[in-house]
């Protein structure tokens, strides 16, 4: 006979995480785009004990060798392994993707919330500006940034932090707009709450999380505007092994050494596609329609 | 197991569905049984969860993904609605039974406008043309109380609630079916409103003599509205009456509760609220499902599942009291 | 409102627009630390000839001053003279940017009906293995970077398998078509110069491939998504419930509402296009208006990145509008 069993004694939010890490067990593809980011990050960080070689030294005496055992991805025309190149570049790839997620994600955040929450005027001519930069496609205005600062890696960073802040700004404005009616807003107004106090204590937290979802989103357009930049010769300039300037080195070499252009852009698409795939898969997990 | 008939147009018994979720398995509903006949009116009462919904909804074969319908028998004018291809169910719905639902202007298909819709479950369901609907729109619009010339071009975001419940009606009855099924129609609605549509729902259908099956959980509009109710308990058919005799002698220690928590002119006795509450579907008790709360529990009702069975006249039941 | 007030709001905040993106790249050509003048002149040019030249061209003026003709100067399409080419910046964006447009013209038709058509199947069919090929396709779609894709069929059919060529929009050997539109598929066949529009379809097929990849995948993934949102709405359930038979149900009913969101991503996918164009124009030496500003930015040629920047702004603006026109076609509610 079975009496009711006392259910295990749990919280709204325990449900959620448990429904949360349900999803993402479900899904395959969120699962190998969570493995592929791990393993980036991992061979990021540890770039040293992995490459075989040094990123930057030549040995002119194997020059333009294929795939072999002893250069995993062959080497280029100044004998550098290009594996070790790859593995290095890596640590470059990853420095730009969290650097401008942090600085534009947090400009865009700002100006959004103080965009949404003051209204009227300071709204409309902040979001004309934003309109501008979004009247660009993105990387021709960052090869413009890019090539006006001088090519290098800092400048490249800040080239395409510029034009990426504006999706966030909408995001936030969008929140502090929802936000700045609640009725609890007009409580700690009440309580007197000043103006910056209720921006940044109350308003800007609740625009985090969408931020940061749609940060992870844009991880992987980072890394591939980054690369356009690489490639166009506007963004880090040799011999610092970055993926997209590897490819177009490789480029006059394509016919017979064609293993200098491809194995950085596999790495690219690789990464581009784990920080996608483990995107879409936050995305779908988190949107409340969506959750069954 | 051969059960007697109970309703000729409508007689569904044994009803069993479950929905797959992360939780588990959510059995809605636990061996349902709902009988009706022509021109009928009956209202199925009961809490938010327990199956009402679910059951409408089986009826019609429009339960999906993660729903899935395991066992059970629908009878409708003769037909075996469960055993039918997707294609002769699809000849049923919409034509011998349609379905209005409780928020109008989200059931309502945004883009497109107001008289097309309206026209093409006509249309659809008589078998003639578009154009040729067009003129029974117009008609069935006047009918529901809207005015023909500015809601046919109308979309549905321009109409407010009580107006898009309207247009749904004339959706609904607009073919003409034999039984027509509406799913909490009022409770998205003001109160005034509701009113309204109440009175336009018992209009139309005295004049067109067609079947309804109305969902609600306000026992208000049963009493005004129904010829018959039937109560249920999560995802059972617990009880089933005249409405009248439902009011003056509930049998089913639940229902006893229920009419005592409504609120009513004149009374001066405090409300009772039922205590406990709603069981989890995912691990429902054993038994009875209301023996938890019930104040009546005897050892049995933790053990075996009660039959609905007649105890007086035209008076269903299942419980062991009885 | 109706709808000549909804175009003229349009129109108007999209000339505000225009005019702070000429500011935005007035600023950031002027910035430029190096100096074009000198770097015009070479590097062994005695002081005096660069300063008379500076003088020639206007630079030594004060920036408001400079600000103010190239903005009269924009209004009547007048970007001045370029550095390199010496000739008027818009006729030069007149001569390449046809060759662009061909291209982004044809990446977007393929993608518009791939994509549709694969984002449509998918939903329908959620979670079979036509869903699982097209998702993945998709996925990678959007993940490989544009010019490694284009690196890597030509290595494969051209310099492989010689199928198709490498570079340029025509062989050697062909000689243009008569110049109505610039675009050599269309004035070929306008001419009737069949064989020079066959060469032109097998220059181009490569590129547009290329530049249509990510694009197709765009619309794909989010017809898909949008498609699975609308079927899971009220009111197909109660189209459902009205015993309308399937292919009714999704193409009638479902279709429209869940073309709304492709709309837009084609006004987002058409400016991820003229990105791709900018690359895909430098791996297929393809003569557009990408590679003509590329080049400007490389050597430091004000007028010709200024003109052209601003130019794609316009372009890029006047497809939004369309794509807006478009939306407000199809979504009555959105007709505020």
């Amino acid at each position: 006979m079975k009496t009711a069993t006392a259910t295990k004694k749990s919280t709204p939010f325990m449900d959620d995480l448990r429904h949360t890490i349900f999803l993402w067990r479900k899904s395959k593809l969120t699962m190998i785009g969570s493995v592929i980011i791990a393993i980036f990050l991992l061979v990021a960080a540890f770039a040293p004990l992995i490459a075989p070689y040094s990123p930057t030294d030549q040995d002119l005496s194997v020059r333009l060798r294929g795939p072999s055992w002893q250069h995993l991805f062959g080497t280029d025309q100044f004998g550098r392994d290009i594996f070790s190149r790859v593995i290095y570049g890596s640590r470059i790839a990853l420095w730009i993707i969290f650097l401008v997620s942090v600085i534009s994600g947090s400009i865009g955040m700002f100006i959004g919330v103080v965009s949404g929450y003051f209204g009227k005027i300071v709204d409309d001519i902040l979001m004309r500006i934003t309109d501008m930069f979004l009247a660009f496609p993105s990387l021709i205005l960052a090869m413009a940034f890019a090539a006006m600062l001088g090519p290098d890696l800092t400048n490249t960073i800040i080239a395409i932090s510029i034009v990426s802040w504006t999706t966030y700004a909408r995001l936030a404005r969008a929140e502090a707009m929802k936000v700045k009616s609640q009725p609890y807003i007009e409580a700690v107004r009440a309580t007197g709450g000043g103006n910056l106090r209720i921006m940044f204590l109350h308003v800007m937290p609740m625009c985090i999380s969408p931020v940061f979802v749609q940060l992870t989103l844009r991880m992987g357009t980072i890394l591939l505007t980054a690369a356009g930049l690489g490639f166009l010769g506007l963004g880090v300039q040799p011999p610092t092994p970055e993926w997209g300037a590897m490819v177009s080195a490789g480029r006059s070499f394509l016919i017979d050494q064609w293993w200098i252009s491809t194995f950085p852009g596999i790495f690219i698409a690789l990464v581009v596609l784990g920080f996608n795939l483990l995107g879409d898969g936050v995305r779908d997990m988190l949107d409340p329609r969506l959750r069954r | 197991m051969e059960t007697k008939k109970r309703g000729k147009l409508l007689d569904v018994s044994g009803l069993r569905v479950s929905f797959f979720t992360y939780r588990g398995e959510v059995k809605a509903l636990n061996g349902a049984e709902v009988w009706m006949n022509s021109g009928e009116r009956l209202g199925v009462v009961g809490e938010t969860g327990c199956g009402k919904s679910v059951t409408a909804l089986s009826i019609m074969r429009l339960i999906e993904d993660p729903g899935e319908i395991q066992e059970g028998r629908v009878i409708f004018n003769a037909q075996s609605l469960l055993e039918l291809s997707e294609e002769e169910i699809s000849r049923v719905r919409g034509t011998q039974m349609t379905m209005i639902f409780q928020e109008p202007r989200s059931s309502l298909n945004p883009v497109m406008k107001i008289g097309f819709q309206i026209s093409e479950a006509i249309s659809k369901a008589k078998n003639i043309s578009t154009k040729a609907a067009n003129v029974e729109t117009k008609e069935m619009l006047s009918l529901v109380g809207l005015d023909y010339k500015r809601v046919m071009d109308a979309y549905p975001h321009e109409l407010s609630g009580g107006m898009a419940q309207r247009a749904m009606i004339a959706m609904g009855l607009g073919p003409h079916p034999k039984l027509l099924i509406a799913d909490e129609p009022t409770s998205a609605l003001d109160v005034t409103i509701q009113a309204q549509i109440i009175s336009l729902l018992d209009d139309l259908t005295d004049r067109m003599g067609n079947a309804v099956l109305l969902i609600t959980h306000d026992m208000g509009i049963v009493a005004e509205f129904c010829d018959k109710v039937l109560v249920m308990y999560a995802g059972n058919s617990v009880e089933y009456a005249p409405v009248k005799e439902l009011f003056n002698d509930p049998l089913f220690p639940y229902t006893k509760g229920l009419l005592k928590a409504v609120p009513r002119v004149g009374r001066i006795d405090e409300l009772e609220a039922i205590k406990g509450s709603v069981p989890d579907l995912v691990d429902p008790p054993e038994g009875c499902r209301f023996h938890e709360r019930c104040p009546y529990m005897m050892e049995v009702c933790q053990t075996e599942m009660p039959v609905l069975k007649e105890v007086k006249e035209n008076h269903y039941v299942a419980c062991h009291l009885y | 409102m109706n709808f000549a007030a909804f175009l003229i709001r349009r129109l108007i905040l999209m000339a505000v627009v225009l005019f702070g993106v000429a500011c935005i790249v007035f600023v950031i050509a002027h910035l430029i630390p190096a100096d074009p003048v000198g770097a015009l002149l070479g590097g062994n040019a005695p002081a005096h000839v660069v300063d008379e030249m500076r003088a020639k061209l206007g630079y030594d003026q004060p920036l408001i001053v400079q600000f103010g003709r190239f903005i009269s100067g924009a209004v009547r399409a007048d970007f001045g003279t370029s550095l390199r080419t010496n000739k008027p910046v818009m006729e030069d964006i007149m001569y390449y940017f046809p060759a662009t447009m061909e291209l982004a013209l044809v990446a977007i038709i393929i993608s518009i009906f791939l994509g549709i058509t694969l984002g449509v199947i998918s939903a329908i069919h959620r979670n079979k293995w036509i869903d699982q090929f097209s998702r993945v396709f998709s996925i990678l779609g959007v993940s490989m970077p544009v010019f490694w894709i284009g690196l890597i069929l030509i290595l494969v059919f051209y310099f492989r398998l010689d199928w198709l060529p490498g570079a340029g929009r025509l062989s050697l050997f062909t000689y243009a078509p008569p110049r109505v539109t610039g675009m050599y598929l269309f004035d070929s066949a306008l001419a009737g110069q069949w064989s020079t529009f066959f060469e032109a379809l097998k220059h181009i097929l490569l590129p547009a491939i290329v530049l249509g990849y990510s694009a197709t995948a765009s619309v794909a993934r989010i017809t898909r998504a949008s498609m699975l949102d609308v079927l899971r709405q009220d009111y197909i359930r109660t189209a459902k419930a009205k015993g309308l038979k399937r292919k009714v149900v999704t193409y009638r009913h479902a279709l429209k509402n869940s073309l709304i969101p492709t709309v837009t991503i084609i006004g987002l996918v058409f400016g991820s296009l003229l990105e791709g164009a900018v690359l895909t124009e430098t791996v297929f030496s393809w003569p557009g208006l990408g590679r003509y500003i590329t080049t400007g930015l490389l050597s430091l040629d004000y007028p010709s990145v200024m003109g052209g920047t601003l130019y794609i702004a316009f372009i890029y603006c006047l497809a939004n509008l369309i794509v807006d026109i478009i939306y407000a076609l199809l979504d009555p509610r959105m007709r505020m």
